[in-house]
């Protein structure tokens, strides 16, 4: 257990390594003909064993997880569930403070956990004993930036199951797409022809191969992901959230020669900027309020997570009215012994609406980095970069990075916070998931799914479903990268993006076509109800048996589920149109259809891993019962995504004091009827999506085209993306151009005019000055003494007569005076 | 004091080295003739010589601690020394002086004046 941080910052740590390396020898590497991507590969394969053997200690220390029984009690069983840790309240009181002990003494270990024992004392709220005291965690300082006296800026880490659950996805994740890179992107070992680069003189652009730069990048962007993830505060993750942006903005802009490229790149970090603004706000909001970065409890600190959420009052939010009370801040900078103590009993102060600030601005830097609306045009630009890229980085961790803080950032949002973050998820699901129907670019297609889910996501999330969120980054992750690395396997055979130049490639790359159908099947949530499905099933079914749950107990804002349900049957439908345009019924173009290929063995062997993985990966595996309980133990995502949810969370989110809201508890969507209607809304929209997209596409009964012309409005307006592009060109782009020509007009006429007319004036004054002081004055004088000195010396030139006796006349002359003089003075002296 | 009832001191000396001294700058400020200006300096070389050789000899003294020993004798001899490389030098110049011009006269010797 003490390992755990060890062997995870090792895992962060060697993708570093590799960068380094890269950056260092990558050129002399190049030359020497030593493929660069076998030391980013190792790296990244190096960190997925540690991180699985992480989970692996995890689990020995901590147990399988257990699950306790919810299908047989209904909705009745939520109930008396509430009742049930209410009753058990004095019991939480006197764990809580059972822990504070524990916190103290966990100083030396450096880490704060409850042995099985204690799971065991909780008797009644042994259900929720996570809820009661709080996931175990292992929290503390590598090391401390600031100086102390002001409050503690450190790098540290925070690990709970959540953490090594995000490690072992993003690692196995980046290690199939590394693999597969490494064959996608061989013709980068040599010289390139850029084809889509014509210079001036009408030639394409060569220039030398970029592979090393690749996996040098690559390796940066693990790093800052890992980083990201194992980040023990909120300015630590900024950091990485910062790093991650510039890698992909690296990587998108990797073929930078490209006008579109180039453009790509600097959009989507731009748009990261517009979100990492308010997320900077958010940081400040918390800051100033709480006076610490930390997430969990370091060194008998309290984090943010135990301010928010005092132990004392049971793991429930806890405000005090009021702006910003400077004081709590003040005394939680001066480390010491004594003021440890002073903080426990007196947390620091803060406002509610504060907090509002402080979610909502940490929410914007989600909405930048998981291209949430209103932010979300980069990610389909984004597809400018290398395939692999796109796997990487724009389904499985850049993107996850958003969805993750707020999965992480959970305890901190207010109801309010939380309901805003739901309907921005269920904008952005909607949305995408149109403009994805439309779209006819492969990769564009994937794009506005990733975005799309990553709207169901948060709106998992913001209806109050932590696990049904975050389950589902985890299985998207899976069947997304798989999507997208069998797109670019059909790019690489097909050397389009373009969906109708294909056509009926499922004979030529086999592999290529049913992995990806496994995708399809995977994202569409396919299974056989109530018995086993793909790993999308599972997620998916969560998150509409959640917004079952959430609409039941709020029916004002039925609209979201219908916004789940609806979008259920639209990813169904447009992923299934993408699957049977590339790869069913005739070739619609011969010549791309001769030169395909199915690709090899190195690209798509990871294409098979991912494939049974994309199914695999949501289904819990019964793990026996537990002696004392009773209960069920079970390995699976979501499992052990239990044990890590926030303390305080279990029951529901709370009600919202400025909106209508009232989130109820997780655990009542696993009620039998709102799990048995989830699970026929999931399959019937699904199906109806499936259904229509086979009769459209792949038996053809309905022309695709007939239907574009008879919703031709709709139509143009779903492919021009919403004209989220031209407003944001009107609203944006014009008044900046606009001002800034006006600016530039005021530039030149009368700031250059202002500049020029001093340095006129300015000459002028020093012409004059020249002619009177230094012309008359200064030469003057100079000339006026060498000319003195002149006539002076001229004069002297007569004693110099060239006749020897009057020299020698002078000579004596001279000693003459002298003695007269010296006997004068002499004389005087005797005088006195 | 008076020079000619005196027994013979360092005084005395003096006024030799001085007689001599002055006929030597006559002497050079007078003749035109380069051999003759030679003469002349030889003869204020030696006049101040003689005053070295008078203030060393502690016999001339009337304070024999006044006298400068050997140090006079010593500073004598440089200066006959050099008074013969100066007249070894001197005599060069002249020569090749008359070989310019058949003549030895200084007052022709102005091409340096300023």
């Amino acid at each position: 257990m003490d390992y755990l941080p060890t062997i995870l910052g090792a895992a962060v740590l060697l993708p570093l390594i590799s960068f380094v390396v890269i950056v260092l020898f990558g050129a002399a590497m190049r030359k020497a003909h030593v493929p660069t991507h076998y030391i980013a590969t190792g790296a990244i394969l190096g960190s997925f064993v540690l991180s699985f053997t992480a989970m692996c200690i995890w689990l020995s220390t901590h147990g399988i997880p257990e699950v306790h029984e919810h299908d047989a009690h209904g909705h009745g069983g939520h109930e008396e569930h509430a009742a049930g840790s209410h009753s058990a309240g004095a019991d939480h009181l006197g764990e809580s403070l059972a822990e504070g002990k524990l916190v103290e003494k966990g100083q030396d270990s450096q880490f704060i956990a409850l042995t099985d024992d204690d799971h065991k004392e909780g008797g009644v709220g042994k259900d929720h004993a996570s809820a009661a005291h709080g996931p175990d965690y292992v929290a503390d300082d590598w090391y401390t930036i600031s100086p102390p006296g002001i409050p503690k800026m450190s790098i540290g880490y925070h690990i709970d199951t959540l953490t090594i659950v995000m490690f072992v996805m993003v690692t196995f994740i980046a290690s199939c797409i590394h693999f597969y890179a490494g064959g996608y992107m061989h013709e980068e070992l040599h010289d390139v022809t850029d084809h889509e680069v014509t210079l001036s003189d009408g030639k394409h652009l060569r220039r030398p191969g970029r592979f090393h730069r690749f996996f040098q990048y690559l390796s940066l962007f693990c790093f800052s992901m890992l980083g990201l993830v194992i980040a023990g505060n909120v300015l630590m993750v900024f950091v990485f959230w910062e790093l991650v942006g510039v890698c992909s903005y690296f990587l998108i802009g990797f073929y930078i020669e490209r006008k579109s490229a180039s453009t790509a790149a600097n959009k989507a970090f731009i748009m990261n900027r517009v979100g990492d603004f308010g997320m900077l706000i958010g940081l400040a909001a918390l800051w100033a309020s709480f006076g610490t970065f930390s997430f969990g409890d370091v060194d008998g600190q309290p984090g943010l997570f135990s301010l928010i959420r005092p132990a004392e009052n049971q793991h429930q939010m806890t405000t005090k009215d009021g702006l910003v009370q400077v004081g709590g801040a003040s005394t939680e900078g001066e480390s010491g012994d004594d003021t440890t103590d002073a903080n426990a009993s007196n947390p620091a102060s803060f406002s509610y609406g504060l907090l509002i600030v402080a979610g909502l601005g940490i929410f914007c830097g989600c909405v930048g980095k998981s291209a949430q609306f209103p932010l979300q045009t980069w990610l389909p630009d984004a597809m400018e970069g290398p395939t692999p890229v796109s796997a990487l980085v724009h389904s499985a961790t850049m993107v996850a990075a958003g969805v993750y803080l707020v999965g992480r950032f959970y305890p901190v949002f207010t109801p309010e916070v939380l309901l805003i973050i739901a309907y921005v998820g269920g904008i952005t699901l909607f949305m995408a998931a149109t403009i994805a129907i439309v779209a006819t670019d492969i990769k564009r297609v994937l794009a506005f799914s990733t975005v799309s889910q990553l709207g169901y996501m948060m709106l998992a999330l913001g209806m109050g479903g932590w696990i049904a969120g975050l389950f589902h980054l985890i299985t998207h992750a899976f069947f997304k990268s798989l999507l997208f690395m069998c797109s670019g396997s059909v790019i690489h055979a097909c050397h389009t993006n373009e969906m109708p130049q294909m056509g009926g490639l499922r004979k030529k790359m086999p592999w290529t076509a049913y992995t990806m159908l496994v995708g399809c099947l995977a994202i569409a949530g396919a299974g056989i109800p109530f018995l086993i499905g793909f790993s999308g099933y599972y997620s998916k079914d969560a998150i509409i048996a959640q917004a079952i749950s959430f609409t039941d107990a709020n029916p004002s804002h039925k609209i979201l589920f219908f916004v789940a349900a609806g979008g259920a049957a639209i990813t169904a439908f447009y992923m299934f149109r993408l699957w049977f345009l590339t790869f069913s019924g005739k070739p619609r173009d011969q010549h791309v259809y001769d030169h395909a290929h199915e690709s090899p063995k190195v690209m798509y062997v990871p294409l098979v891993v991912l494939a049974v993985l994309a199914v695999a990966v949501g289904w819990s595996i019964p793990w026996g019962t537990d002696a004392d309980s009773g209960n069920h133990k079970e390995l699976g995502v979501t499992a052990l995504l239990e044990t890590a949810r926030p303390a305080g969370t279990a029951d529901g989110a709370g009600t919202g004091v400025n909106f209508d809201v009232t989130y109820p508890a997780e655990a009542a969507s696993h009620a039998e009827e709102i799990h048995v209607m989830a699970t026929l809304v999931a399959f019937g929209t699904a199906m109806a999506g499936f259904l229509l997209a086979f009769v459209m596409y792949g038996l053809q009964r309905i022309s695709a085209e007939d239907a574009a012309k008879q919703f031709a409005p709709v139509y143009g307006f779903f492919r021009n993306k919403w004209y989220f592009d031209e407003l944001y060109h009107i609203l944006f782009f014009k008044p900046t151009h606009f001002v800034s020509k006006l600016v530039a007009k005021f530039d030149r006429r009368a700031i250059d005019w202002v500049v020029n007319g001093t340095a006129k004036v300015a000459r002028k004054v020093s012409d004059t000055g020249d002619a009177i002081i230094d012309k008359g004055l200064v030469d003057g004088l100079v000339n006026l003494t060498a000319g003195w000195i002149y006539s002076v010396a001229n004069w002297f030139r007569n004693v110099q007569t060239g006749k020897l006796r009057q020299y020698v006349l002078f000579i004596v002359l001279g000693t003459v005076v002298l003695f007269v003089l010296i006997e004068y003075s002499s004389f005087l002296n005797a005088g006195h | 004091m008076n020079l000619l009832t005196d027994p013979v001191g360092a005084s005395h000396f003096m006024a030799v080295g001085a007689v001599m001294f002055v006929c030597g700058v006559v002497c050079m400020a007078t003749k035109r003739n380069g051999l003759g200006i030679l003469m002349g300096i030889e003869l204020v070389i030696n006049g101040a010589n003689l005053n070295f050789v008078a203030f060393g000899s502690e016999f001339l003294r009337r304070n024999p601690d006044y006298a400068l020993g050997v140090d006079g004798q010593l500073i004598a001899l440089f200066v006959i020394v050099l008074a013969a490389a100066e007249a070894a030098v001197a005599l060069a110049i002249a020569l090749n002086y008359y070989n310019n011009r058949a003549t030895i006269d200084v007052d022709r010797a102005d091409e340096l004046k300023g």
